[in-house]
């Protein structure tokens, strides 16, 4: 079934279509990527779809609820988290205030628990805490919890940030260019990472990725977008061989010499 | 010379001397300008009369010596390979050469008549200048006295530079006490003043017609206060982290009832205060009280949420001028009369100021979720005009009183006893700020405090993590103007009068001046801030002409060398007392 389904989703800048009647289905429990050149509208397409902007056309479904238009925060409580293709931590609070933060959508307690600080404010906090020390330790961050988010290396933000996404329990978790800028040893690992957290989690994962092996390593299904538009959709080895695909990333010449060898 | 040669001849041999020409030429001359700066405007010559240690050190020789021996000191540092014989020299030339540049304007004032452009070149500074010597007869002395002072000054500042740490740190905090108590001395004798250990204290503080403290008193509080902080410096390290490991040795429960007691016994002495203070005293502690407040809520608005609004100063109106309005029996047609008056008592009154307040913040935050930064800087500004201009008004002339005010509020009341004398008052105004700060204490550490941080932080991504940013920044205003406009009706009712002229842009600059100055989000540093901005130039009000330009350059100077301010935010630790995980990782 699918958990995420898009239907002529389009989102304009002035003259710029950014988004063009994109139409998306994402299965529950699998791992996709969106991928495409620079500009060709993958991040407007995630912005859209966490609420960011409001697509002017089309209507895009999680879970059977329609969520185009709804702001941020409650297409958030519905179950979809993400992290930012330039991380976006709060550089200024701890590491595991930043995972407390993510939970901020489970947590009831109001302003009045807080300054008299009921039992259902401290056995909350309680949990709270455990369960963002739990995530740190998933992600491999035990230990640094104490830190501020901007003192982090880099990897270590990049993992952060995704604690601090699945601190909302989503169900659906879209990452933007996870691996960028690592080295290929830490993209190994964050591949490897990436299908755990499917695996143990049972959460469906949308990437946007430049980097093809681990698009291909990784994705059920691979949606390719150019100029807005959808070019091509399907396994790894569809998506290699699809002309199209490779015309917008090389261009033409490129895609009717490779169908020229492939020929001879 | 270029620099890459000296430091080539720096480190060829480190004993010998070596200058940086240039450096030591900058700084000093910068010490000199500095120098004439003080005097031209007229400080030297008005702090005079103002003794520090008495008959020793006058308050417009400190002002003079200060930028010499402070540049002094930055041109002994100006190069650390340097031996420290040349840091010493460099030091003393610079002092040399700011001297000079001193000993310039003597010169000057002698040829020509300066007067008609810096009136304050009188030739009584001129006079203070020369050592009071005549002149022009007796120029050259006082020119070969004033270089070799300065001489003298420059190696002093070259000697601490190059002084081990711990003695220099010991010789600099003596000095500062010497210097604070010196300017605060006059107020600390009429505290002691009556005071059964008046006679047990007036060798340090001096006779009472006399200002500054004795030169006894100056010796001996350097000498204990450079003792302590070698001490510490010493010793310090090591007390504070077998107590620190004590404490945490302690069951969690334990460290918390002994923070509570801690807490308690410091709430207890600062209630005693009133009976040490007298009138004066307690008045500027309340002042300073009203300012906490303020500062707790645009603490909160600015500190937490990040929200830069430079019209706090309304909801203070706002909550002013309803405790006015419900309160006052000066009700009629006329001068000075209000149409119309609730009636209320101070008590009724206040939770429907604190309401109002908190209803003015959520109608103003309404129109500006959207906006961040300077934009709303600008919005907040013009909102804070609007109710200052409609506080002025005709048109509401005859509901609140226009530009003549409101009188004869309610002055606040306990167990029908009315408190009107300022020690009275503080007991009110200290369980107030305690309740506020312990409102924004236990919200800062919970999800709402979060949710404001991340929002401070980045706002887009904190609604992504499923923070109602509509709610919980308009949550921001309110507690932000409650705060304000309880500190509001306390103005009120403790002046029982308000005019409008109180509710200047000036106020909400100073607030926020205060939290940025005590450390942005800072609890601690809130009151820090309110005792520097508002204390202390509260206390130095004989200096009035030149409060607010000393205020500037401290404010530069902070901003530059400490712009996280005085205490600066604290994190929580969560993860230390993590017990080690035994449990499952996923």
């Amino acid at each position: 079934m699918a958990i995420l389904s898009a239907k002529g989703v389009s989102k304009r800048f002035g003259g710029l279509q950014a988004v063009n009647k994109l139409d998306l289905e994402i299965e529950e429990n699998s791992i996709s990527s969106v991928i495409g050149p620079n500009g060709a509208g993958k991040t407007t397409f995630f912005n859209c779809v966490t609420g960011f902007y409001n697509p002017e056309e089309g209507q895009i479904l999680f879970n059977g609820h329609e969520i185009e238009g709804l702001t941020p925060d409650r297409v958030t409580r519905l179950g979809i988290a993400r992290t930012y293709q330039n991380i976006r931590l709060f550089a200024n609070m701890t590491a595991i205030e930043n995972v407390l933060v993510g939970e901020h959508g489970l947590l009831k307690n109001n302003f009045i628990d807080a300054v008299i600080r009921t039992p259902r404010f401290n056995h909350e906090e309680k949990a709270a805490v455990e369960e963002a020390r739990r995530l740190m330790r998933f992600v491999g961050l035990r230990g640094m919890g104490d830190h501020l988010a901007r003192n982090l290396p880099y990897g270590a933000q990049r993992r952060l940030e995704i604690a601090r996404a699945l601190a909302s329990k989503p169900k659906l978790l879209l990452l933007d260019e996870p691996t960028a800028g690592m080295n290929p040893q830490e993209t190994n690992e964050l591949t490897r990472f990436i299908r755990d957290l499917r695996d143990q989690l049972k959460v469906t994962i949308l990437l946007i990725e430049h980097h093809m092996r681990v698009v291909m390593d990784i994705s059920e299904q691979i949606t390719v977008l150019d100029y807005g538009s959808k070019i091509a959709e399907g396994n790894a080895s569809d998506i290699q061989n699809n002309p199209a695909v490779i015309e917008a990333y090389l261009g033409r010449g490129a895609a009717t010499g490779l169908k020229a060898t492939k020929v001879q | 010379m270029t620099a890459s040669v000296q430091k080539l001849r720096a480190s060829s041999s480190n004993a010998s001397l070596a200058m940086d020409w240039k450096g030591v030429l900058r700084i000093g001359l910068v010490g000199g300008l500095m120098a004439v700066l003080v005097s031209v405007i007229g400080m030297v010559e008005t702090f005079d009369g103002r003794d520090i240690i008495g008959g020793v050190i006058t308050m417009g020789q400190t002002v003079l010596v200060m930028p010499v021996f402070i540049t002094s000191m930055m041109a002994a540092g100006l190069n650390s390979s340097y031996s420290r014989l040349s840091q010493i020299l460099d030091a003393g030339i610079s002092g040399l050469l700011a001297s000079a540049v001193l000993g310039l304007l003597i010169w000057v004032s002698q040829m020509v008549n300066l007067r008609p452009i810096f009136v304050n070149i009188s030739p009584s500074l001129i006079k203070i200048l020369a050592f009071g010597r005549t002149l022009p007869g007796d120029l050259i002395p006082a020119l070969g006295l004033l270089l070799g002072y300065g001489l003298v000054i420059g190696l002093a500042a070259g000697l601490l530079y190059v002084a081990p740490t711990k003695i220099r740190k010991a010789i600099t905090s003596g000095i500062i006490w010497v210097l604070v108590l010196g300017l605060l001395g006059e107020l600390l004798r009429t505290v002691v003043v009556g005071k059964p250990f008046e006679e047990s204290v007036s060798w340090i503080l001096g006779t009472r017609n006399q200002k500054g403290v004795s030169v006894i008193g100056a010796t001996v509080l350097f000498l204990v206060i450079a003792g302590i902080s070698y001490l510490s410096q010493t010793f310090g390290v090591g007390i504070r982290s077998q107590v620190q490991a004590r404490r945490s040795a302690l069951p969690v429960n334990a460290q918390r009832g002994l923070n509570a007691i801690l807490v308690l016994v410091v709430f207890l002495i600062v209630w005693q205060l009133p009976s040490l203070f007298g009138i004066y005293l307690s008045d500027v502690a309340n002042t300073v009280g009203l300012y906490i407040l303020m500062g707790l809520g645009l603490n909160i608005v600015v500190g937490f949420a990040g929200l830069l609004d430079l019209g706090y100063v309304a909801f203070f109106a706002l909550g002013a001028y309803t405790m006015a309005v419900a309160t006052s029996t000066a009700v009629g047609s006329g001068r000075g009369l209000i149409l119309f008056s609730l009636n209320l008592t101070f008590w009724e009154a206040l939770p429907v100021a604190v309401g109002v307040a908190c209803l003015a913040g959520i109608i103003l935050g309404i129109p500006v979720l959207k906006m961040r930064g300077d934009y709303l800087a600008i919005v907040t500004l013009g909102f804070g005009e609007i109710i200052r201009i409609l506080a002025f008004s005709d048109f509401l002339k005859p509901y609140i009183g226009g530009a003549q005010g409101i009188v004869k509020i309610a002055p606040i009341s306990v167990l029908g006893q009315n408190m009107t004398k300022p020690p009275e008052l503080f007991h009110v105004v200290l369980i107030i700020c305690a309740v506020v700060a312990f409102v924004a204490w236990r919200l800062r550490d919970s999800r709402i405090g979060r949710a404001w941080k991340a929002i401070r932080e980045d706002e887009d991504v904190a609604a992504a993590m499923g923070i109602n940013l509509v709610t919980t920044k308009l949550l921001a205003f309110a507690t932000g103007a409650a705060f304000s406009g309880f500190a509001g009706a306390i103005f009120a009712s403790k002046l029982t009068s308000i005019i409008p002229g109180s509710f200047g842009l000036l106020v909400s600059i100073n607030i926020l001046a205060l939290i940025i100055v005590g450390g942005m989000g800072s609890l601690p540093g809130v009151l820090v801030g309110a005792l520097a901005l508002v204390a202390l130039p509260e206390l130095l009000r004989e200096f009035s002409e030149f409060r607010l330009l000393v205020f500037g350059a401290v404010l530069v100077g902070m901003m530059i060398y400490k712009p996280e301010g005085l205490l600066p935010e604290e994190t929580l630790k969560l993860e230390l007392h993590e017990p080690e995980p035994g449990e499952l990782e996923s």
